[in-house]
Order: structure tokens, then sequence, then C-alpha cells
């Protein structure tokens, strides 16, 4: 799955990046004191410079383009080459379960306290043992409030919608988040095992698929300013860049209910530098530099004393930035589908070869 | 002296070496894989399967298949419509312009694919150029969707390749001896007899080859649909693409790609075949128009 990655990320890129990806993939030089793979702009340009200026610790940065590219190297390389790296949770479930992950030491990461309780006790790993949790948030629905009639805070609005929107809504097409809203919009689970209701999520994306404009994961914000699209599925710190363009934009979490998506940083047990990367993590928790992710990427960051910091006109032009721990926790949580995988990318082939 | 006797064999070595290293070597890869298991997360599982070839002909990726060649077929009819009569017309031209035309019809890959065709979305989408001109031209209705159609998949295709289909027919073209078709039309053949009888038989190995390249290149695309296409017309290109990228099943992306490579095999073929052939009766058409 393609997690929610930064707004500097343009398409062309993503897609050179993804194009390149397999042969492109020499792991990182021996040099560094410390190697980091992370999406292309989810961290500060500048992070290398602050890091070694704080530390005095050379830090090599590669990045990845999506979660699947990643795994594919740590699982062949057993993660050797890398000691810190970007993964969506469900993502970092199973490199733990592979035993890829080294423990987090708290006590070489204090920064860790700057984080919210509820974000240190998420389902996939309860008090922050292998995962510390980046950036967290939702799906839900994106809008130009001036072309659409009322609230569309339903699913249902997206995947049935009204002849005026019909051929002006885009969804994701990254195969959680397409299923997720199929899966929602029946009021079953975004974990959903049970091939019956697979298939009856497939089958209602097959029939959404009729009326949308496009599959996009990358430019549907752009698609809303220009107009071009009315309502798009999106996650909410992408609506957000949406939002600095046009007032007008809002976002919705659909009253079904959505999902809650984790990005989290992963220290690799077979990396050389496990030390350095605990003084990485604990440098990105300290709450000024942890705040960057909020101020620039417009993703809630799930640390308390970041959150604290931002200033208050960002989360009024920004509204969604508002969304409490407890509602985000609220939401159900991606999990790692183990056997069902492979039923979830059948379906989503299905979907997008149906015509 | 030795040098100079195992010269041409060591001018080819850095080509040779090349297609072995680069070419060769990842396709007998990529057929191995293709009998493996996957491994969960990318990579394979070394226990042999026959499997992936199984799973081709499922009707749900035969059906992708399908897709694929009906909008490779398309593409690669309408630009030999446009590039024959364009390829006429610069062998046509006086010789001293010849050169230039030809660069003109190649201009296009100065520029990067992508760009050229994120340059069609601009065009197309419906706040885009056309809509713009269209309503300024005073058309009231819904702005047209034009993007994200199998139209907009199709023209992005024949835009992109078809220098490649112009310069085939067009070397075909200026091979041939204008003599001919003196000959044909002084015997009183008209401008259309000639043509069809004439021009038209002996540069079809031109169109062949032009034809063949677009639809290989066609076939395999998945940029294009993806852009172009919104990712609602999956082509095969964008099956073994998220096979690898996406689904982590390298076998079954592999197997996949073995078979168009095998499709592909077969076209150029006969597309050799068909080379020789024409070549073969050239001189029947020669003994015709005189």
């Amino acid at each position: 799955m393609t997690s929610p990655s930064a707004p500097t990320t343009l398409p062309f890129k993503s897609w050179l990046l993804a194009a390149t990806a397999l042969i492109a993939s020499a792991p990182a030089a021996l040099a560094a004191d410390l190697v980091i793979s992370n999406w292309d702009g989810y961290m500060a340009p500048d992070i290398a410079e602050s890091f070694k200026a704080a530390t005095g610790l050379e830090v090599e940065i590669v990045n990845h383009a999506t979660n699947e590219e990643i795994m594919g190297k740590l699982m062949a390389g057993q993660g050797k080459g890398y000691d810190v790296v970007f993964v969506s949770s469900p993502f970092a479930e199973i490199l733990n379960q592979q035993g890829l992950l080294a423990p987090i030491d708290h006590a070489a990461v204090p920064n860790i306290a700057n984080l919210y309780p509820e974000a240190a006790a998420l389902a996939y790993d309860p008090g922050a043992t292998f995962a510390v949790p980046y950036a967290w948030g939702t799906t839900g629905l994106c809008y130009r409030s001036d072309l659409v009639e009322g609230t569309p805070d339903s699913w249902n609005a997206m995947l049935q919608p009204t002849d005026a929107l019909k051929g002006k809504i885009t969804m994701l097409a990254t195969d959680r988040w397409l299923m997720a809203a199929g899966l929602l919009a029946q009021g079953t689970s975004v974990n959903e095992s049970d091939p019956a209701k697979i298939d009856a999520a497939r089958d209602l994306l097959i029939e959404a698929k009729k009326s949308l404009l496009a599959y996009d994961d990358t430019t549907f914000y752009a698609k809303l300013v220009s107009g071009e699209a009315s309502l798009v599925h999106a996650w909410d710190g992408w609506c957000n860049y949406g939002i600095a363009e046009n007032a007008d934009i809002r976002f919705v979490v659909p009253k079904e209910g959505s999902d809650l998506w984790v990005d989290t940083m992963v220290v690799m047990q077979n990396g050389d530098n496990q030390e350095n990367a605990m003084k990485f993590l604990n440098f990105i928790l300290d709450a000024k530099n942890h705040a960057w992710a909020a101020e620039n990427i417009l993703y809630k960051v799930p640390n308390k004393a970041a959150m604290e910091s931002l200033d208050p006109a960002l989360l009024e032009q920004f509204p969604n930035m508002k969304m409490t721990p407890a509602e985000l926790t609220g939401f159900e949580l991606l999990r790692d589908l183990g056997d069902a995988q492979p039923a979830y990318s059948r379906a989503v082939s299905e979907i997008k070869a149906a015509n | 002296m030795s040098l100079y006797s195992s010269r041409p064999s060591l001018l080819a070595a850095p080509a040779l070496f090349w297609l072995l290293v680069f070419m060769l070597l990842p396709c007998l890869l990529i057929f191995t894989y293709a009998f493996f298991e996957r491994g969960t997360w990318g990579g394979v599982v070394y226990s042999f399967t026959f499997e992936n070839f199984r799973r081709v002909f499922d009707p749900l990726y035969a059906g992708v298949f399908y897709n694929s060649v009906r909008i490779a077929a398309i593409t690669t009819v309408i630009a030999i419509l446009i590039a024959y009569p364009a390829a006429y017309a610069i062998s046509r031209a006086p010789r001293k312009r010849q050169p230039i035309l030809l660069f003109l019809a190649v201009l296009p890959f100065w520029s990067n694919y992508l760009i050229r065709t994120y340059a069609w979305i601009v065009l197309l989408n419906r706040e885009g150029l056309f809509n713009g001109v269209l309503s300024q031209a005073g058309y009231q209705g819904e702005p047209l969707s034009l993007l994200y159609t199998e139209g907009a998949v199709i023209t992005g295709l024949v835009y992109n390749y078809l220098p490649f289909v112009i310069l085939a027919i067009y070397s075909s073209l200026s091979r041939l001896d204008p003599e001919l078709s003196e000959a044909s039309r002084d015997l009183g053949g008209g401008a259309i007899r000639t043509f069809l009888r004439v021009t038209l038989p002996l540069t079809l190995p031109g169109v062949a080859a032009g034809g063949v390249f677009i639809f290989v290149l066609s076939i395999g695309n998945f940029v294009t649909p993806a852009l172009l296409g919104g990712g609602r017309f999956q082509m095969i290109g964008n099956l073994v693409y998220d096979q690898f990228l996406t689904a982590n099943d390298w076998p079954f992306g592999a197997a996949l790609g073995m078979i168009l490579i095998l499709a592909m095999i077969i076209l150029l073929t006969v597309q050799a075949k068909l080379t020789n052939h024409a070549s073969g009766t050239a001189p029947q058409a020669r003994e015709e128009a005189a």
C-alpha cells in the first residue's frame, strides 16, 4: 500500500521512483553512521544537517516510494544496510513477526514520553516496543462545499452518487483504502477476512467504478482545486493540501466510520548502528522536530508536545488537524491482513480490470 | 595480421556484452522466476510450479490481455493511417528539405515521455485547453469528459509512438526507386492505381515494421493507461507493474512478462517473414508495373 506520503512527491516522480525501484535498489553505502529509508519529502529536507549539528553523526537518507518496495528490499536482505525505516504499521507488524526489528530502547529515547498515551498503546504494539508512531490519521471524503449539495457524510455518497456527482469523483486505488471504502459502506471491518464479505465489497466497488472520474492516489486534491472533481476519497492530511488552495474544500469522515492509519519508525535488528538509530528516533520525537511534519506535511503527529506547540491559526485553517487522539483511536486501526492479503489483492485486480 | 582479422568480433564485443548482461540474463532470470512460487514479500520461493502460467489464462487476466491487444491494435491502425501520408509527403518533398521534415517529426522525442503525456492531461481535462477553447467558441453545455477515457489512452499512445512509424514507413518509401512509379504512369497507370499496385505493395515491409513496433510498445505500456486512463483501464503492463510493486507476486508478474515476450517474438517473426515475402514479390510487382 502507498502510505499517505508527502505533498512534494510529484506523481510523475513517484512513477519514476517505482519504475526504477527494482533496478536501483542497491543498499546504502557503508560510510554513514546511520542509514534511513523514508518516503520522499516525509521529513525536513535539512534533517541530515540538523541531526549532524545535534549529534555529530553522519546520516544517509534513501527514499522508498511504497511500503511494498521497501518490504521487498528488507525481506531480501534481512534488513541489512538499513537502520531506521519508515513504514505503515501493518508492515511494521510483519517485520516484527519476521524477527527483523530491534526492540525500542526507551531509556535511549527519552522523548518517547512526548507521545500521546493513546499513541504508545496502539493494538499492534502496546507500549511502542518495536515501532514508534511518526504520523497518524484517517481517510474520508474531501469535497468542494460549493459544488456538492449538503454534507456527503456517508461512504455511499461516493459509491452510489447522485447524478450531479457522477464522473466527478476520484477514489484511492491502493488496496487497503480502496477495499476499506467498500467494506465500511457495508458495515464490515476494514480488516475483514470473510471471503463472502470481501466479494460483496468488491461488487459494490465495481459498480461504483462506473461513476468515477479516475482512481487517484497522488493528485486528487489538485483535481478538486481545478474543479475537475467535486468529491474525492482522501487521506485527511492530503485534503489539507486542497484546503490550502481553496477554502471551500472540506473534509468529512463518513458516519459509517473509517480507518486509523499509522506510519511508524522502526529500527532494523540487522543494521549496524542501533545505538545511533535510537538517537535519531529521539531527535525526531523532540517536540520541535516532530512539529515540522505537522506544520509542513499537514499530518497529525502523535506527539503531544509537538501538537500543542502548533500555531492555533493552522488548526483553524485545517480543521481535521484538531482531531483528538481519542477521536482517532475511535476509528478502526488498519492491521496486517495475514492470510487474507491475497484475497484483497485479487479483489483489487478484479476491480481494476472490470469494465 | 591477427589483430586485423579479429577486428570485426572485437568491434562487436561491447554490443554483445551489453546484450548478454543487460538483456539476455535479465530475460533468463524472469523466465526462471516464472516457474517458482512467490515469496510473501517479494522475491521467490524456490519450489517448482506451473501455477503462474495457469493463472495467466484465468478469465480475469485473459480479459486484461484481450483488452491490451485491442487497445494496441486500434493504436496501430490509427498510427499507420496518420503516418503513411506523412511519410509519403516527406519522401516527396525536395531532397534538401527532407532532413528538416524528419527532424520535426522526431522533435517530440527531445522531451521526456512523462512530460509529453502530462501535456495531454493539461489539454484534455475538464478544465483544460480543449474545453476552454470550446467554451470560448460558444459551447454552452457541460465540459466534455475527454480525459480518463479509452480514447485518451489511445491518443496518448498514438502521439507518443507515431514518429517511429513515420520513420519506418519513410525509410521504405525513400528507398523506392522513383522510376518504378514513373514507369507505371508512363504505361497508363493512374495515380491511384500506381499507388495501390506499385508503391503500397513495395512499402508494406516499412508499414509492417512500424506497425509491429508501435503495437509492441503499446501493448506493454503502463504509464499511459495509468495517467491518461486514470487507472480505470488496465493493460497488461499495469498488471505486471502491480504484481512486482504492489502485490509482491514476482513469479506471476514474471509469467505475465514471459507471455508478453512470447507474443512479441511471434509478431516479430511474422513481420520478418512478411518482409522476406514482400521482397520476394518485388520482382513480380516490377514486372506488373513494366
